[in-house]
């Protein structure tokens, strides 16, 4: 049975925001449902009682004082904009 | 073994250490070594392709500086800048203020960072020079650097096969004496695989010894910036520089940093050396193996005892990356929309419609790949299937490590299953891409140190990989046995023919 459909697929590219063709959404169908039946191996393991890990270290939330730093000027966070205006990154129109 | 070239000093085959101490004594310049280096990359590097940006004019300046410093009567050989004159090549995933960052992909085919990455703060101030900016996977997703916006790298050692990856780029520049050593990143095998396709030495340290600040997020947990280095001894300097807490990267690690050079001696009488079964598999590369066991033979003659061990869950280390790794990635990479860097398409009747259409021209194929893939695990009523589970059996993967090292000091296996494969063998097919990296994969899902170095050719002259995996924030015992089996051995000395 199919892991994935190209309907699923279609709605997963839009939650990604990324347009695929119709090619690339059958190459990807396959693709995916060849990957995903691979994982299903991990089916075999029982982890009823096992923690999930996110992450290796053991590190708590790291806190700063709240001081005011030099942080980066506004000329150079808008120097690799595509497109800007003034102090602003421009959009196409959002609100009609 | 191939002599360098002879109408000059063959300085681009130097080693760090080695560089440092003619540099200091005077016996070379600095401007002399990067000339070198320049002439070696006007004879290869139309073959290897292993650089995105070449960095020519500030590294001469940049050298003339550096011999000014090195020639002036106030100067002493204790001078505290390791790097002072010498020139290193940097993982085009890694942000210098200034130089163009592509991470080989289209969608940052222009992007110019406006700040340092801590790891080239810290070389800087070392005193390196900058050469250039190293081919990659698109986004350091790959084995093979085959993912590049910009063309393959192709392996020094085989022009028709692929360097590895996804620090391709670095490890053939290493390789083919185009630097004189490289950073990368490994997020599951990515600096181990490439520097074992390449036989040169590559080092991915403990998950949070080295800073993060500056390198292009792949996947969070896995990401570490490590060395591509000619000997065990360069990876070593160059840990010392690079390595140590960051307050920029809050989950770099707040634990002293020893100076790995000293644990470069060459006693390791009575280290307890694990070889794990689930290593040595049926399907691997027979001559990959007799390297294998060969190296292990050498390492207990230099007194090591070799200890058989299991870490039972190594077949679902894969499986557990792929899942993981894509979910990290498909959020981190939600970044890449069209407003504030990076490519936009031009023709747009709305923002959805500019976010979906600049993802669709500005990714290539791998990365929207693993994007789908990390999106559906990731997505409502499949988490807990996917997501989740890949969580908790990456705690048994984490175990079987913390396990096996109660009895043993440090672990040795094969870094690739097979040498380098041909460029284009693998494209068509993800998932026989993905197993490659089936013996690096496991360590990043756990977060210890481990090396990869030369120990062996096959019979068409490819080079083999040992891989040498030791406890969290021990690389000084990894980098000892390296070290040791390194000075016993001749095969990080030959050279590629080129």
């Amino acid at each position: 049975m199919a892991k994935i459909t190209k309907k699923e697929v279609e709605h997963v590219s839009r939650l990604a925001r990324l347009e695929l063709s119709d090619e690339e959404k059958e190459t990807f169908t396959k693709q995916l449902n060849n990957i995903l039946t691979y994982v299903e191996k991990l089916n075999e393991l029982d982890t009823k009682d096992v923690e999930p890990t996110s992450h290796v270290l053991q590190i708590q939330n790291i806190f700063k004082e709240d001081e005011i730093r030099e942080s980066l000027p506004r000329e150079r966070a808008l120097s690799n904009a595509p497109d800007r205006t003034d102090e602003f990154y421009r959009v196409p129109k959002i609100i009609e | 073994m191939k002599k360098t070239g002879s109408s000059d000093k063959g300085l681009h085959t130097l080693t760090i250490h080695h560089a440092s101490e003619l540099l200091k004594s005077r016996k070379i310049s600095s401007r002399e070594l990067i000339e070198s280096i320049f002439s070696r990359i006007d004879k290869t590097e139309k073959k290897i392709k292993a650089y995105v940006t070449i960095t020519s004019d500030e590294a001469i300046k940049t050298s003339e500086e550096a011999d000014r410093i090195l020639h002036d009567s106030r100067f002493t050989i204790h001078d505290s800048r390791l790097l002072l004159g010498i020139p290193l090549a940097i993982k085009d995933n890694i942000c210098i203020d200034g130089i163009r960052a592509t991470c080989s992909s289209k969608i940052l085919e222009n992007f110019i960072p406006p700040y340092d990455s801590t790891v080239t703060k810290r070389l800087k101030d070392a005193g390196y020079i900058l050469l250039g900016k190293t081919n990659m996977d698109e986004f350091a997703m790959g084995s093979s650097t085959e993912n590049s916006a910009f063309g393959h790298t192709r392996n020094p050692w085989d022009l028709d096969r692929i360097p590895g990856g996804s620090s391709g780029g670095s490890a053939a520049a290493v390789a083919s004496d185009e630097c004189i050593a490289a950073l990368g990143s490994d997020t599951g095998g990515s600096i181990r695989q490439p520097a074992a396709c390449c036989g040169v030495v590559g080092l991915k340290p403990t998950y949070g010894r080295v800073s993060r600040y500056g390198l292009v997020a792949f996947a969070s947990s896995l990401d570490q910036i490590g060395t591509i280095t000619k000997d065990v001894e360069d990876s070593a300097i160059l840990m010392n520089i690079i390595g140590g807490h960051d307050p920029l990267d809050s989950t770099s690690a707040d634990i002293p940093l020893p100076d790995f050079r000293k644990a470069l001696n060459k006693d390791i009488k009575g280290l307890r050396v694990g070889i794990p079964e689930e290593y040595f598999i049926e399907g691997m590369d027979k001559e990959v193996e007799q390297a294998i066991r060969e190296a292990i033979k050498v390492i207990e003659g230099l007194g090591a005892k070799a200890v058989k061990i299991s870490l039972p869950h190594t077949g679902y280390a894969v499986a557990t990356y792929y899942i993981l790794a894509t979910s990290e990635a498909s959020s981190n990479l939600a970044r890449y929309d069209g407003v504030k860097y990076g490519f936009r398409t031009e023709k747009n009747n709305d923002l959805l419609d500019m976010y979906m259409k600049t993802r669709n021209q500005g990714f290539g194929n791998e990365v929207k790949r693993r994007i789908m893939l990390g999106t559906y695990a990731l997505s409502s009523g499949y988490y807990e299937a996917y997501y989740r589970k890949a969580q908790q059996v990456r705690t048994l993967i984490k175990k079987d490590f913390e396990d096996a090292f109660k009895g043993i000091d440090v672990i040795v296996t094969p870094t690739s299953p097979t040498p380098a494969f041909r460029i284009g063998e693998k494209v068509e097919d993800p998932l026989q891409m993905y197993l490659s990296d089936i013996f690096t994969i496991s360590v990043n899902l756990a977060g210890v140190p481990a090396i990869s170095i030369p120990c062996g050719f096959s019979s068409i002259n490819l080079p083999i990989g040992l891989q040498l995996i030791g406890r969290h924030f021990d690389e000084e015992t990894i980098l000892k046995v390296a070290y040791a089996y390194e000075q016993s051995t001749e095969w990080h000395k030959r050279k590629p023919d080129l």
